[in-house]
């Protein structure tokens, strides 16, 4: 089953290029320390998720490559091809020239509408590339104009047009110390929104990866580069190929299979105690944990840390909420390599954080004649609030 | 002396002529999307004979004989009316060769009579026409010893078209740009140190050769303001891993319509030619960008409270370096409460020729207000007293309602500036949120 990958905007195209890389790099890794047969099993599926095969051998990244000005999309086209491994599609990209300004309405109502029917069109023809489509990657920023406004409304699109595939979002959370003024109405406005349309949110915020780079890696002058490249790898750990279950023999087929879908108890929730964010939040309460091994004793790995009930919330076993997947293969001459995908409350602070400063901007209302001159009002910003301050409750609830 | 410039996103040429001499390299045959404009012909003379005389089309030219005789009146109304047809031919043609035209570049002078009354009559015409295109005006403002008498009157009487036709304006003042070829001519005259100092590095340069005392000082003045525009443009033209459109300047910058005038630094003014450039000198940078000596006009925005900071930096400088300054200079400067972390950035790989990296800031700070001021009490001295008043109100068009609506568009906006700065020794505190049921 294969992933299409929609590539938005500058940080959509950037980290695309760097995750499409790390995925190419880790299947043609030679020491994958398994059997050769493993081996090629391993990237034979990787190949059938990411990526498709032109005539001549060289294999084309799944993807489609949209931005509103062409600079960065010319840089990454030349990057992937300048490796001589893999490459984009030629003509998988949608560009324009005039960018978005950072402004969230200029992409979802201008940009949006206007070039729906390019932009969907290839990403049709991507997908009938596919014999059988998993669902979609959408790497996007939340801070800027193109990846939050145009990316939300393509997410729209897709689950209109693509309402059986999975749709998987990978947002950019910005730098708390501004990397766009207008960032937290930017992100306002594309959690709400894709909070109705997409079924996955994987989040990586900027800062969190730039102290990974800098305690963790010790690099001494941190670059975009340096950051991109450790969210591939995180992603690429993610997405690589694994065995669906206990002593199965094939990788598993789908690679989103993750069950987003958490549904609470059929009795309903438990009645709610007054809750506040300021609450001192003592331990992750999480929904749904999911490891993934990879590399030596991978297979004999104990995890049964992972399954105690106080990880999660009451009305949750921990069978429900917790899954393993794994495989002996390294992943990129790693020994032994473990990724977590959680789904729990440690999200609620920052998304706190940026719901609050937008609120006290929104207050002085200051700059929103930049979003109302393009049709996005006071109402849909308000509608935006609630909904957040829904989910933050909700998680704060667990 | 007036200029109109239409700047396209990707190229800031277009060519003229077979493809044969694209790929011979010939500069000439690129053309400069301009409109140059002036109501007297010397200026433009100079340019057409001067070394840049291919760089400009010469059917892109509107020019008369006499001048405007430092009024505004004259300028606007006058040369407005006479000279409209023209110029939205100009421009249309101009606009015609754009793929995407995506703003425009007014650079005029205040104080005279063509840049201003003519220029900003432009900004109208420019509204009208080209509605969705960005407006950022360059505009030079009388310093103290001006030597025009009328110069306050024409710079409220232009300040109240900027006020309402303009995106965003850049104010600049002679005095200023004078001040900082001043602290480089101390540099470079200085021995030792001054040796050290590459040539083609200086803020003031432009061919790459350093003419001792030969230049005129407008023009070392004036190459300020064009790498001021270099750099405001370079994320728009070259790569760079975090890039800065101009359309994103409005957007972060403006955070409400009236309040659009950005005081912009430039730092370094020059580079030793030290390879081995230490973080710490990075750091300098930065900090120079902050000081009041580099402001293009007399302002202290570290003293002022900014509504929004805008750094665009070229070369070598990663997003740690940028975080790093930022970090270390944020507790000394004062943010509006709604926008605390009101920081825009952009990294830009290829820098300024001759130096390693570059720094341009533009601040939305209420320092912006004493230049205002001090322009409203010089033009109350004169207009007490009626004088020169004559000159003006003789123009068909022109009345003394001209004159109060001008101070009082003026005034109106100097008490918003007050407003934001009572605020400033507030305690910030976050609002009430919404409450919901779940």
């Amino acid at each position: 089953m294969s992933i299409v990958t929609v590539q938005l905007g500058q940080c959509g195209n950037q980290i695309g290029f760097e995750v499409f890389d790390a995925l190419f790099n880790d299947s043609h890794c030679p020491r994958g320390l398994c059997s050769k047969k493993e081996n090629e099993a391993y990237q034979a599926s990787c190949k059938e998720r990411f990526f498709s095969e032109e005539e001549n051998g060289v294999p084309l990244a799944r993807a489609v490559l949209v931005d509103m000005e062409p600079k960065v999309i010319n840089q990454t086209l030349s990057k992937a091809a300048r490796s001589g491994r893999w490459k984009y599609g030629q003509h998988s990209c949608f560009c324009q020239k005039q960018g978005s300004g950072n402004n969230w309405a200029y992409g979802y109502s201008v940009h949006g509408p206007r070039h729906e029917e390019s932009i969907m069109n290839l990403i049709r023809k991507e997908v009938e590339k596919c014999d059988s489509l998993s669902g979609f990657f959408i790497i996007m920023s939340m801070a800027g104009g193109t990846g939050s406004g145009l990316g939300a409304f393509v997410t729209q699109n897709l689950q209109d047009q693509y309402s059986s595939a999975l749709k998987m979002n990978q947002i950019i959370w910005p730098y708390g110390t501004g990397e766009v003024i207008v960032q937290n109405y930017n992100s306002i406005l594309t959690l709400s929104h894709l909070y109705r349309s997409s079924d996955a949110l994987l989040v990586h915020e900027n800062d969190a990866v730039h102290k990974i780079c800098a305690k963790l890696m010790n690099i001494k002058q941190i670059s975009f580069c340096d950051i991109n490249q450790v969210l591939a790898h995180q992603l690429g750990s993610v997405f690589q190929p694994t065995y669906s279950g206990e002593g199965s023999f094939h990788y598993r087929r789908n690679p989103l299979g993750i069950d987003w879908q958490v549904r609470p108890p059929l009795s309903g929730l438990p009645p709610l105690g007054k809750m506040s964010v300021n609450r001192e939040i003592h331990f992750n309460t999480s929904i749904a944990n999911l490891v993934i091994l990879r590399g030596k004793d991978a297979h004999s790995a104990d995890v049964g840390a992972f399954k105690d009930p106080a990880l999660y919330t009451s009305w949750l076993e921990p069978v429900h909420a917790f899954n393993v997947w794994k495989t002996q293969r390294a992943f990129r001459k790693y020994e032994r390599s473990a990724a977590l995908v959680s789904n729990s409350q440690s999200l609620v602070k920052p998304l706190d954080r940026i719901v609050g400063k937008a609120w006290n901007m929104f207050a002085s209302r200051a700059y929103l004649h930049q979003y109302t001159k393009f049709g996005i009002e006071e109402e849909d910003f308000l509608d935006s609030f609630t909904l957040l301050e829904q989910v933050i409750a909700s998680y704060c609830n667990l | 002396m007036g200029y109109l410039m239409t700047f396209s996103h990707v190229l800031s040429f277009r060519v003229v002529g077979d493809g044969g001499s694209i790929s011979k390299g010939k500069i000439c045959s690129l053309k400069a999307r301009a409109v140059l404009i002036d109501m007297e012909e010397g200026v433009v003379n100079e340019i057409l004979q001067g070394p840049l005389r291919d760089v400009f089309d010469s059917k892109q030219l509107i020019t008369d004989i006499s001048g405007s005789g430092n009024n505004w009146a004259v300028g606007h109304k006058v040369f407005g009316s006479l000279y409209q047809e023209k110029i939205l031919e100009k421009l249309r043609k101009s606009a015609e060769h754009c793929d995407c035209l995506q703003c425009f570049f007014i650079i005029h002078s205040m104080g005279g009579g063509t840049g201003s009354g003519l220029g900003t009559f432009l900004l109208k015409v420019l509204e009208d026409e080209f509605p969705e295109v960005y407006r950022f005006v360059t505009s030079i403002y009388p310093s103290g010893e001006d030597d025009v008498i009328t110069s306050p009157y024409n710079s409220i009487l232009a300040m109240k078209e900027l006020n309402e036709h303009a995106d965003c304006v850049l104010p600049i003042d002679n005095q200023s740009l004078f001040d900082i070829i001043s602290k480089i001519d101390v540099m470079v005259n200085s021995g030792k140190l001054g040796a050290a100092i590459k040539p083609k590095s200086l803020v003031t340069s432009s061919t790459g050769v350093f003419k001792k005392r030969q230049e005129k000082p407008f023009d070392a003045m004036n190459n300020i303001v064009a790498n001021l525009l270099l750099n405001l443009t370079s994320s728009a033209r070259f790569e760079g891993s975090l890039n800065m459109d101009l359309n994103e300047i409005s957007m972060n910058l403006v955070p409400f319509p009236q309040l659009h005038y950005l005081v912009s630094s430039l730092t370094p003014l020059y580079t030793l030619a030290d390879v081995n450039i230490p973080p710490r000198r990075l750091d300098q940078m930065f900090s120079d960008a902050f000081s009041k000596d580099h402001q293009l006009i007399r302002a202290d925005p570290r003293h002022s409270l900014y509504l929004a900071c805008a750094l665009m930096v070229r070369g070598n400088v990663q997003i740690s370096d940028l975080r790093r300054n930022i970090e270390r200079l944020k507790p000394s400067l004062q943010f509006v409460s709604w926008n605390q972390e009101g920081w825009k950035t952009s990294l830009c790989s290829v820098p300024p020729v001759g130096h390693s990296h570059s720094l341009l800031a533009l601040a939305n700070n209420t320092c912006v207000k004493p230049t205002f001021v001090e322009l409203k009490e010089r033009f109350i001295r004169l207009y007490k007293k009626k004088a020169h008043l004559h000159h003006y109100l003789q123009i068909e068009g022109m009345e003394e309602s001209c004159f109060s609506e001008a101070v009082s568009s003026l005034s109106a906006l100097i008490q918003e500036y007050n407003q934001l700065d009572a605020t400033k020794s507030m305690p910030v505190e976050d609002l009430p949120r919404l409450n919901v049921a779940v």
